[in-house]
């Protein structure tokens, strides 16, 4: 199914059309390899009838929305008050390592994205790394060589 | 050891329930068929009289909200349940486990509650950063679709996209609209013209649940749990600097000491305990010579503080308190959403002001002019966003006013770079495209 016939799908969900536009801008931003570029914005704004303009408006508000390319892998460190006293500084600078990139950059072959995050609502299990969206808890630096190899394997 | 009854994780014995039939062997679904079985005012009724109070932060009487959400004959629009599933308040990790472990409680809950307002449509807004409990409650509301328990009601689980201002109920529903983020002027107030301006009520994941249990139990046999004005348990969210953290479901009206200590193992390496954070970081922080302080309403209130989400964070004697302001502040300057101009540009203020202070550049004029900026926050805006962080920092100046001052005193952090938050870092610009420099200033 094309990214503007799923939309369709989407927007059947909800009374008004534009409620559709989070979900709308998720999907395209999936189907575009993890970011929104001018095309996925068009996309979305024609299928709920909306301008790219107010697509960007919207996809600029939300932390979750890329509208530069990431890494295939997104590795990101909460480093919000409770994982910080748990250790999240050392995770970051473990990841730095490893990667060999800076928080909020890439790597030049384009495998990685690094970056730290606020508060992921994992705060009892500090420290909170999301990979891809997925949940990795307990994380101390220690753990991150094998995080690293086994992502790099996968 | 306090005695710990489980109400909202009833029957899961310490795991999950996440299969139908486990659900309905446990006694699920039963609230359900016994709610409609009364007319709505009824419902109502016994939620006032179980003094069930909203756990999101607010802690507004539920059943009141309800009753506040005009009857379909007084105002003939659709009529909408939304469900606060946007957990974001740092140190509250709660509502993501009532998910993940009692989803079809959760789910029951909300179809109570719609039966409650004579709602046929239910929107839950969870957290975009919650993958796993989506999941969970996609397939558990397959079942009960399956199992044709919805008598009707519409339910869409509808993702965020990593905003914690969504928390707050009027932006969740410009969110859930299409739209950015941003409070809207109260009033009209949401039960009257909340979701596409028709009447709503919005309520927390674990008031939700918690709903279930009181039609189960009955409103009289819940009320005897906890204490007067805080009835019921509690999912206290335990973190920082503490043995054993995670989530636990008490009575209202434990102590902190009772929580931190009995039930979470206390400071780890038989650390000093230096401070608590009772409600998450919205709340004013008690001193460690505050343990004694019963968690609920009146007693945090009467303690200077509030009981806020009932995120408990915990740090010992190793944490700069002007580091854990620099932090706090980060996440308040990061999260306005620059509608309100004394939020956008004093959570930022606020943070320039602390991180001075922190590299021994601040004289006593900017320890004033850090508690002025507070001042012309609070209360200034549409939304509580800017107020928390001014409510945050007033409380570590207030409660820890000679580390401050020796920060100022000695021109240079007295931890030396051992405190715990040394190098703390705020959220790195990854997405910071020339789009989100513009829309984040």
């Amino acid at each position: 199914m094309s990214v503007g016939a799923q939309i369709q799908k989407l927007r059947k969900q909800y009374p008004e059309s534009t409620s559709a536009v989070l979900p709308a801008l998720r999907l395209a931003q999936e189907e575009h390899g993890g970011w929104l570029p001018p095309a996925a914005l068009r996309e979305v704004a024609h299928a709920l009838d909306l301008t790219p303009a107010y697509c960007l408006s919207i996809a600029s508000f939300y932390d979750q929305f890329r509208l530069e390319p990431m890494g295939r892998t997104v590795v990101e460190v909460c480093t919000n008050v409770s994982c910080a006293l748990s250790g999240a500084q050392q995770v970051v600078e473990a990841f730095e390592r490893e990667l060999g990139i800076d928080a909020g950059s890439t790597s030049d072959d384009g495998a990685f994205t690094l970056g730290t995050v606020e508060c992921l609502g994992g705060c009892g299990w500090a420290t909170v790394v999301a990979i891809d969206n997925r949940h990795r808890l307990r994380v101390q630096a220690a753990d991150v060589p094998g995080i690293v190899e086994e992502l790099r394997d996968a | 050891m306090p005695e710990r009854p489980q109400i909202v994780f009833a029957g899961t014995d310490g795991g999950a329930l996440t299969e139908i039939e486990d659900y309905e062997a446990v006694g699920g679904f039963t609230s359900l068929r016994k709610a409609r079985s009364m007319v709505p005012d009824d419902v109502i009724a016994e939620l006032e009289a179980s003094g069930l109070k909203g756990r999101g932060g607010a802690f507004f009487p539920t059943g009141r909200k309800w009753a506040f959400v005009p009857k379909p004959d007084q105002l003939a629009k659709p009529h909408y349940l939304v469900v606060n599933a946007d957990e974001s308040e740092p140190g509250t990790f709660k509502d993501r486990e009532i998910m993940l472990r009692v989803p079809f409680r959760f789910l029951e809950g909300c179809l109570i509650a719609a039966h409650a307002i004579s709602s046929q449509h239910v929107f839950v807004y969870i957290r975009g950063e919650y993958e796993q409990e989506f999941e969970v409650l996609r397939d558990s509301l397959e079942a009960m679709r399956k199992a044709d328990l919805l008598g009707g009601v519409t339910v869409v689980l509808h993702r965020g996209a990593g905003a914690y201002i969504c928390g707050e109920e009027t932006a969740l529903l410009e969110s859930l609209e299409g739209k950015r983020g941003q409070p809207r002027t109260k009033p009209p107030f949401p039960a009257i013209a909340g979701l596409y301006a028709a009447p709503t009520a919005v309520n927390n994941v674990e008031s939700i649940t918690t709903v279930t249990s009181v039609l189960e139990l009955g409103a009289a046999e819940y009320a005897k749990l906890g204490v007067e004005n805080s009835t019921g348990t509690r999912v206290f969210s335990l973190s920082g600097d503490v043995v054993n953290p995670g989530n636990y479901e008490l009575p209202h009206g434990i102590t902190l000491r009772e929580l931190i200590y009995d039930v979470g193992g206390g400071v780890p390496g038989g650390r000093e305990l230096k401070a608590i954070i009772p409600g998450g970081s919205s709340t004013s922080i008690l001193t460690g010579a505050e343990i004694d302080t019963p968690l609920d309403f009146t007693s945090l209130v009467q303690a200077g503080s509030s009981i806020g989400s009932a995120g408990v964070i915990v740090i010992d004697e190793r944490c700069c308190m002007v580091q854990l302001g620099i932090r706090v502040s980060q996440f308040y300057e990061h999260e306005s959403c620059g509608k309100c101009t004394p939020c956008r540009v004093g959570t930022r203020w606020l943070t320039q002001i602390l991180q001075k202070i922190e590299d021994g550049r601040a004289s006593q004029p900017d320890l004033d002019l850090l508690l002025s900026v507070c001042d012309r926050i609070m209360g200034k805006c549409l939304c509580p966003l800017g107020d928390s962080d001014a409510i945050a920092v007033l409380s570590y100046v207030d409660r820890f006013r000679a580390e401050y001052q020796a920060h100022i005193d000695l021109g240079r952090c007295p931890f030396d770079g051992e405190s715990s938050l040394e190098g703390i870092l705020a959220p790195s610009a990854m997405h910071d495209g020339p789009v989100h420099r513009i829309a984040h200033v």
